[in-house]
């Protein structure tokens, strides 16, 4: 193995400076005569704006400009869009009720923009929204997704008849019915996966400048994918023709999916840096942060498994509704949906599989994709059904996910998704082994004795990730393709420059892209940059998510650099004087095959551009090429965790006490930085399952909104995890990688309740699990006597 | 959210002497914690401003205040609704009842609020101690002026 190569845990480049402060974050970057912006939020989820005064704030010192809703239509700046159409059951197309980046009329949830105060510093905008006069009409709120359909609940949208966006299904109805009619033993589950608060380290932030000059925007600003929002702002906003427009999204401090969207503020910004003509700063603080972030998962469900009397599943049926909030986010629509119903076979052979999604307005923060996106929420479900259908049948639940994993591939499941590979027996053996489950019963023992309740629980995985090929969720709905491109720029000296759609907010792109570069090219890692995030160097990018840069970005840094060297071999020819097809490339030397004959990649490179051994007629001079790689499927990274916790049956608290994650995730570029990101996903995963949650007052305040009252995980909250991979190559994209970045927080949150509800004798454990919760729970049966 | 707050005073004077207090503007201004000002702008209808700190959150409320179902010497509901700007709202009210005890007057008060923005979002943990510690505020005030001497 090359030391800098596939495989190597080589440390990250970009830690250096990210952990020196030496990091160029939005919020970093200031520009002469720059204003700033701050932003009036309702402090009411429901209300009629029936007067905006705003006069006194006007002429307040330091105002430029304090702008409004109404203004935009006059300014012909459009509303935010949903990217992704999904249409009901009956046909329909959702409803995407408007937008408008500040409020129009009416706010509908505390913390949607009312005005924005532009002015020479934060704290005379600040002073200056103080001398704003809001004449609200206070109406019923309604925060419940369980309840946005009912009778007499307060209508948000008027395109939304019973705050319905739409009612959707995946698979055949009459056959699952047909598959429950023959079932030996049902288990029936209700369940709520809760509201998360993304809270990424770096809060969002925008800086916009105009160029009155060139007609020129440009917009710096915390996006996962600023291609995407350069699309968007200027084609459905209209802000700008996209060439005109220049989105870049320079160092990232983290995401989790809540930087994918298109927000207000940077529309706020952009448009009022042109109407005042300077630059317009916008960073969020931690406060709006909670309140405009879009939020993730906020499920209800009730879920069915069939099984027979042998323990094989027949069927699975899921009825959802999925709480989309106020408005609906850019890629919301596809989350509960074609991220969720799809993945709702598992690693399990059900031949029927029926899912109805009802997807609602309420009176709460927009909801969006959070880190795993729909296949958390499918985990939950499938896990939760399979654990608890073990247990209802009296058998060992690794026992019965043995007796229904997929064992041959290509699988074509019931919902659209066909595995390609994998070996999910594998990785649950490994796990096993790992996890020490022939000891379990001893352990337990021993807890008892210490007058605590231990318990295990398997969460067996599955997620597509990748989120391609374009084709396919063209078909399903999605507005864009999601290919991904890249250019790789070989420099005179033989340096390279590696242009690519791909972003990175903490993934470590800038070491894991360059060890691609550095084992083909044969070039130290130093000789190689990796320049992503700005749309006046990269031509075109789909961004990251979905842990997509790996299997879909790198696979087209592949194809560029099969090209470069194609190329390369050609003007290595001309200097060695032997034929194309005789230069052997390994190495970073071109060598004539069966001699000595040599040139370093270095040589070759300079000969491409100074051009002096061939003529143009025969060879186009430079070594630069592009490529945009399309994959032909999903990947499917799959694996098996397994959590101990103890729970204190006197206060209920619940620790964590060992934790085994086994994955396949196909070929790994990075060791090191694949353990990274387990680790982070079940810290996020295991957040979700014991501390987090979003909790709204039925008036629609939010009460956990800030880090008092949302508890975010903390190294307190972990054992040592034990984190071991298996490998089967994914087919579909030229490296054999899968992805790794969302698989922690979508296997770790059932893991968790599986592992206490095993603890605690019952299945009545909800998310979070606080110690008040389970301490109820345990007091209304009466008690589990230690085992 | 919602806030529910009550308690009990007892003052050494008789119920006209308290109830006159309670409808006496200049009082009730010298006795709300923070009040700026309170203005008579109808029939037992103020106008009041008052800057009050909850947590972390500093705010200068704003709000209409009115008396109604006055009953004297025995009791009166109070109500309004204070925009806090930037720092959210409150909206509310009390009811306020008077009763001879021991030579002098009982005062109980039940109080049901709605808060929201962000004093709901950050303060929301402080509201219920920094209400309390307000009515005590005022009450320790009110006390002693009711026995002050008039003018």
């Amino acid at each position: 193995m090359h030391a800098t190569g596939i495989g190597a845990s080589v440390r990250r480049k970009e830690d250096q400076r990210f952990i020196t402060g030496q990091g160029h974050y939005t919020d970093d970057i200031n520009r002469p005569g720059q204003t700033h912006a701050y932003f009036l939020r309702s402090p009411h989820a429901h209300a009629k704006i029936k007067n905006i005064d705003s006069q006194e704030a006007a002429s307040a010192p330091g105002v430029v400009a304090v702008l409004t809703g109404p203004q935009l239509a006059t300014d012909k700046i459009g509303n935010l869009i949903c990217g992704w159409m999904i249409h009901s059951k009956d046909g329909t197309p959702m409803k995407m009720a408007p937008h408008p980046a500040l409020a129009v009329g009416k706010a509908c949830h505390v913390g949607d923009a009312v005005a924005v105060i532009i002015a020479e510093t934060l704290a005379q905008a600040k002073d200056a929204s103080e001398k704003i006069k809001i004449d609200y009409e206070v109406l019923t709120a309604v925060v419940d997704p369980a309840k946005a359909q009912a009778k007499g609940a307060p209508q948000i949208h008027e395109i939304a008849a019973d705050n319905t966006i739409y009612q959707w299904h995946l698979g055949d109805p009459k056959a699952a019915e047909a598959a429950f009619a023959s079932a030996h033993h049902v288990t029936k589950i209700d369940l709520i996966n809760n509201r998360l608060v993304p809270n990424a380290l770096e809060p969002r932030a925008a800086l916009a400048e105009y160029d009155s000059g060139t007609d020129q925007l440009t917009l710096w600003n915390t996006s996962q994918n600023p291609h995407v929002a350069r699309l968007v702002i200027a084609a459905f906003v209209g802000m700008a023709p996209e060439h005109k427009l220049r989105v870049i999204a320079p160092d990232v401090g983290g995401g989790f999916g809540s930087k994918i969207f298109i927000y207000p503020e940077e529309v706020v910004c952009l448009w009022a840096a042109r109407k005042v003509n300077r630059p317009v700063k916008w960073t969020s603080d931690r406060s709006e942060a909670f309140l405009t972030d879009a939020h993730g998962r906020d499920h209800v469900t009730h879920a069915e498994m069939a099984f027979s009397a042998e323990g094989r599943i027949l069927g699975l049926r899921a009825k959802t509704v999925a709480n989309l909030g106020a408005y609906m986010s850019t890629f919301s629509s596809s989350v509960p949906t074609y991220l969720y119903a799809t993945l709702l076979s598992g690693q399990y052979d059900i031949p029927q599989i029926y899912c109805e999604v009802d997807a609602v307005y309420t009176n709460t923060v927009p909801v969006d994709a959070y880190r795993g996106a729909g296949r958390p929420e499918a985990t939950f479900v499938v896990e939760r059904l399979v654990e608890v259908g073990a247990r209802e049948l009296g058998l060992d639940p690794a026992d019965l996910r043995k007796r229904n994993f997929i064992k041959s591939f290509p699988h074509q499941t019931p919902v659209i998704m066909a595995y390609d590979v994998g070996d999910y027996g594998a990785t649950l053996k490994k796990a096993m082994d790992v996890a020490d489950v022939k000891g379990f019963g001893k352990r337990r023992r021993e807890s008892a004795r210490h007058g605590k309740l231990r318990g295990l629980g398997y969460s067996a995985y599955i997620e597509a990730c990748g989120i391609a090929p374009s084709q396919a969720v063209g078909s399903l709905g999605a507005g864009v393709g999601l290919w991904e491109s890249a250019e790789v720029r070989v420099n005179p000296t033989g340096s390279v420059e590696v242009l690519t759609g791909s972003h990175a907010h903490g993934q470590g792109h800038e070491t894991t892209f360059a060890q691609l570069v550095s084992e083909r090219l044969g070039i130290p890692m130093d000789n190689i940059s990796i320049v992503h995030g700005d749309t006046d160097k990269v031509q075109f990018g789909m961004g990251t998510y979905g842990s997509r840069s790996g299997a879909v970005g790198m696979s087209a840094i592949v194809k560029a650099l099969d090209k470069v060297e194609a190329k390369a071999k050609k003007v290595a020819a001309y200097m060695l004087e032997a034929a194309e097809a005789d230069i052997v490339f390994q190495d970073g030397k071109f060598t004539v095959a069966g001699t000595d004959k040599s040139a370093a990649f270095a040589d070759v490179a300079l000969n491409a551009y100074v051009a002096h051994k061939f003529t143009g007629a025969e060879l186009e001079p430079g070594l630069k090429e592009g490529a945009f790689y399309d994959p032909t499927n999903f990947t499917f990274p799959a694996g098996c965790h397994i959590c101990e916790v103890e729970v204190d049956p006197e206060t209920g608290n619940t620790e964590v006490v060992a934790w085994t994650a086994v994955d396949d995730f196909g070929v790994l570029i990075n060791p090191m930085i694949v353990e990274g990101q387990v680790h982070g996903g079940i810290a996020q995963g295991v957040g979700q399952a014991l501390l987090e949650g979003a909790v709204y007052d039925a008036n629609g305040q939010l009460l956990t909104g800030s880090f008092m009252d949302y508890c975010m995980p903390r190294a307190e909250n972990f054992p040592t995890f034990r984190v071991e991979t298996t490998e089967t190559k994914c087919p579909s994209n030229p490296l054999g990688i899968k992805g790794c970045g969302e698989a922690g927080s979508i296997a770790a949150p059932v893991a968790v309740i599986n592992a206490i509800t095993d603890a605690i004798g019952s299945e009545d454990v909800i998310m979070p699990a606080t110690p008040s919760s389970v301490w109820q729970t345990l007091q209304r049966i009466g008690g589990r006597k230690a085992a | 959210m919602a806030m529910t707050m009550s308690g009990e005073y007892q003052l050494a004077a008789t119920p006209e002497a308290v109830w006159a207090k309670l409808n006496d503007p200049a009082v009730l201004k010298a006795c709300i914690p923070g009040c700026d000002s309170l203005e008579v702008v109808g029939e037992n209808e103020f106008l009041a401003v008052a800057t009050n700190k909850i947590g972390p959150v500093k705010a200068t409320f704003k709000g209409r205040v009115k008396l109604t179902d006055l009953d004297p010497p025995h009791g009166y509901k109070i109500s309004g609704q204070g925009e806090g700007g930037v720092a959210g709202f409150a909206k509310g009210g009390a009811s306020v009842k008077l009763a001879p005890k021991d030579g002098g007057t009982v005062l109980s008060y039940e109080v049901e609020a709605q808060i929201g923005g962000k004093l709901a979002q950050l303060g929301q943990r402080l509201v219920n101690g920094a209400a309390k510690k307000l009515a005590d505020d005022f009450f320790v005030r009110f006390a002693a002026a009711v026995v002050a001497p008039a003018g």
